[in-house]
C-alpha cells in the first residue's frame, strides 16, 4: 500500500496527529503532486518510533508514570495497519544505582513491550540504560547496542552514543560505522538511530555527541541519510547538509525547547492535561525515493 | 564553530605563583560552589577534585572540557576575555539527577585596584 494511501486511510479512521513532512526535498516534491518515477509502490512500508519511557521514573514531571508505557503500546496495536517494526530509541528505563533495580526495571519494560503485535522490535540504549554499566544489563535483556540491518531496501544502522558515560560514540564504532557503510552503494537510503543527537543542538545542556561530527562525516558521503533519536523528549528537525535528524517525543515528561528557559528541567506536569507534550511518531518509508513522511501521534488525554 | 575563542585555557597549567585558584569540588549532583566569579582579563586556576566518581566539566560556550576523577586534581588556566555568564556543567553521565549538575562561571569588569597600576 502506497504511504499517502495510508495516510488517507488513517485520516479516514480518525487517527490523529501532526503530519509533517521530512525537510528531503524529494519527499516534498513527492507531496506536491510529482508523479512517481518507479510505480508499484509493493516496498513502501512504515515503522513507528517510540522513545524515552524512562520506566521507573518518580517525581513530579509525571505523577502518572506508570500510566504511560501501556497507553503507548495500546496506541500502537490499535493502528489501523501493523508497522513492519517498532523502534525505541533508548533510555527504557530511569537510571538507578541498583543494578537489581535497573534489571527489575528492565523486565518490566520487556513484558509491556512483549505485548506490542508487531513482528518486529528494534531496540537501543540510553545514558540512563546504560551508562552506569557500560551496558552491561542493557545487552543481558536487549541485545547489542549497535548493529545494522536491511529492511525492504533501507539500510537501518543503530549507534551507540550512551554506554561510555561521556556520551560520545568512540573510535572503534566510528570505524565499525564506515565498514558498515563501505559496501552500500553512494546512493543507497541510509537510516540512522541513535539516542543523543550526533550534532550540537545544545552543548550546554549536554545535548550532543562529543564525537558526534566524526559520525557526520562519515555518513555525509552518503546522499540519503536521515537520522532518528531521542534524548531530549520532544519533537524537532534540523538539518546538517543533505543529513535529517529527527528528535521524538518522550514517554515520560517533556523537556523544554532548547535554551527556552535557564535549564532543561522538566515541563511542569499539567493534570488538565495528563500525557500532554508526550507521544510517538509513525514513520511512512518509500525506499524508493527515497522519502520519509512523519506522522506524530500525541499521548495527551482529558483528566 | 563550537568552541569559541572567547577564553584562553591551558589544561593543567602552573601559572604563575600569584594567579588565584578557585576550588571546585564536584559530586553527586552539584558543584561546590556552583557560581565561580571571575574578573575580565584576570588569570585564574579553576582546579576541581571529586568527592565521589567521575564527573566531566564542561563549558561549550569557553571551549572548557576536562574529566574530575577521584584521588586527582584536574586544573585549568583560564583568562576570561568576555563579559557575561557562562554555564558550566557534568558531561559524565553520573546517575539520576545528572541534568542538574550544573553551575555558571560570571565574568565581571574587573575591580579598580585604587593603588599601583603597574604602570
Amino acid at each position: 500500500m502506497g504511504s499517502r494511501t495510508r495516510r488517507e486511510f488513517l485520516q479516514i479512521a480518525g487517527v490523529g496527529g501532526v503530519v509533517f513532512a521530512s525537510g528531503l526535498l524529494e519527499a516534498c516534491s513527492r507531496l506536491g503532486g510529482r508523479p512517481d518515477p518507479r510505480p508499484g509502490m509493493a516496498d513502501d512500508f512504515y515503522f513507528v518510533q517510540l522513545s524515552d519511557t524512562h520506566w521507573g521514573y518518580k517525581g513530579p514531571a509525571n505523577p502518572e508514570a506508570t500510566v504511560e508505557l501501556p497507553r503507548a503500546v495500546e496506541l500502537v496495536n490499535a493502528l489501523p495497519q501493523v508497522p513492519d517494526f517498532v523502534v525505541f530509541t533508548g533510555d527504557l528505563t530511569h537510571t538507578t544505582d541498583d543494578d537489581q533495580e535497573r534489571r527489575r526495571r528492565m523486565g518490566q519494560v520487556r513484558e509491556h513491550l512483549a505485548r506490542l503485535r508487531v513482528p518486529t522490535l528494534r531496540l537501543m540504549a540510553g545514558e540512563h540504560d546504560a551508562s552506569l554499566d557500560r551496558g552491561a544489563a542493557f545487552q543481558e535483556f536487549f541485545g547489542p547496542l549497535r548493529y545494522s540491518f536491511d529492511h525492504k531496501g533501507v539500510h537501518f544502522i543503530v549507534l551507540d552514543n550512551v554506554s561510555d558515560p561521556k556520551g560520545i560514540l568512540g573510535d572503534a564504532q566510528i570505524d565499525w560505522l564506515s565498514r558498515d557503510l563501505k559496501p552500500r552503494p553512494k546512493d543507497a537510503p541510509i537510516v540512522v538511530f541513535t539516542h543523543r543527537p550526533l550534532f550540537d543542538l545544545k552543548p550546554d545542556w549536554d545535548w550532543t555527541t562529543a564525537d558526534g561530527t566524526r559520525a557526520i562525516d562519515v555518513l555525509h558521503a552518503w546522499r540519503h541519510v536521515t537520522v532518528f533519536y531521542g534524548h531530549i523528549h520532544q519533537e524537532h528537525h534540523h538539518q546538517t547538509d543533505h543529513i535529517a535528524h529527527h528528535a521524538a517525543r518522550s514517554l515520560m515528561f517533556p523537556l523544554p525547547a532548547p535554551g527556552s528557559q535557564p535549564n532543561r528541567a522538566p515541563l511542569p506536569w499539567d493534570p488538565a492535561h495528563p500525557g500532554k507534550g508526550l507521544g510517538l511518531r509513525d514513520v511512512d518509508t518509500d525506499p524508493r525515493q527515497p522519502a520519509y513522511e512523519l506522522r506524530e501521534i500525541p499521548l495527551a488525554r482529558e483528566s | 564553530m563550537r568552541f569559541a575563542a572567547l577564553f584562553l585555557a591551558l589544561l593543567a597549567a602552573a601559572g604563575d605563583p600569584g594567579e588565584r585558584v578557585v576550588h571546585v569540588v564536584a559530586r553527586r549532583f552539584t558543584y561546590s560552589p556552583d557560581v565561580i566569579e571571575l574578573q575580565l582579563g584576570v588569570p585564574v586556576i579553576i582546579e576541581l577534585t571529586s568527592a565521589d566518581r567521575d564527573h566531566g566539566f564542561s563549558v561549550p560556550d569557553l571551549g572548557i572540557r576536562i574529566d574530575v576523577e577521584p584521588g586527582k586534581t584536574a586544573r585549568v588556566r583560564v583568562v576570561p576575555e568576555k563579559l557575561g555568564t557562562f554555564d558550566f556543567h557534568c558531561d559524565v553521565f553520573c546517575g539520576s539527577g545528572h541534568e542538574e549538575m550544573a553551575g555558571r562561571i560570571m565574568v565581571s569588569a574587573p575591580v579598580a585596584s585604587g593603588g599601583n597600576s603597574g604602570h
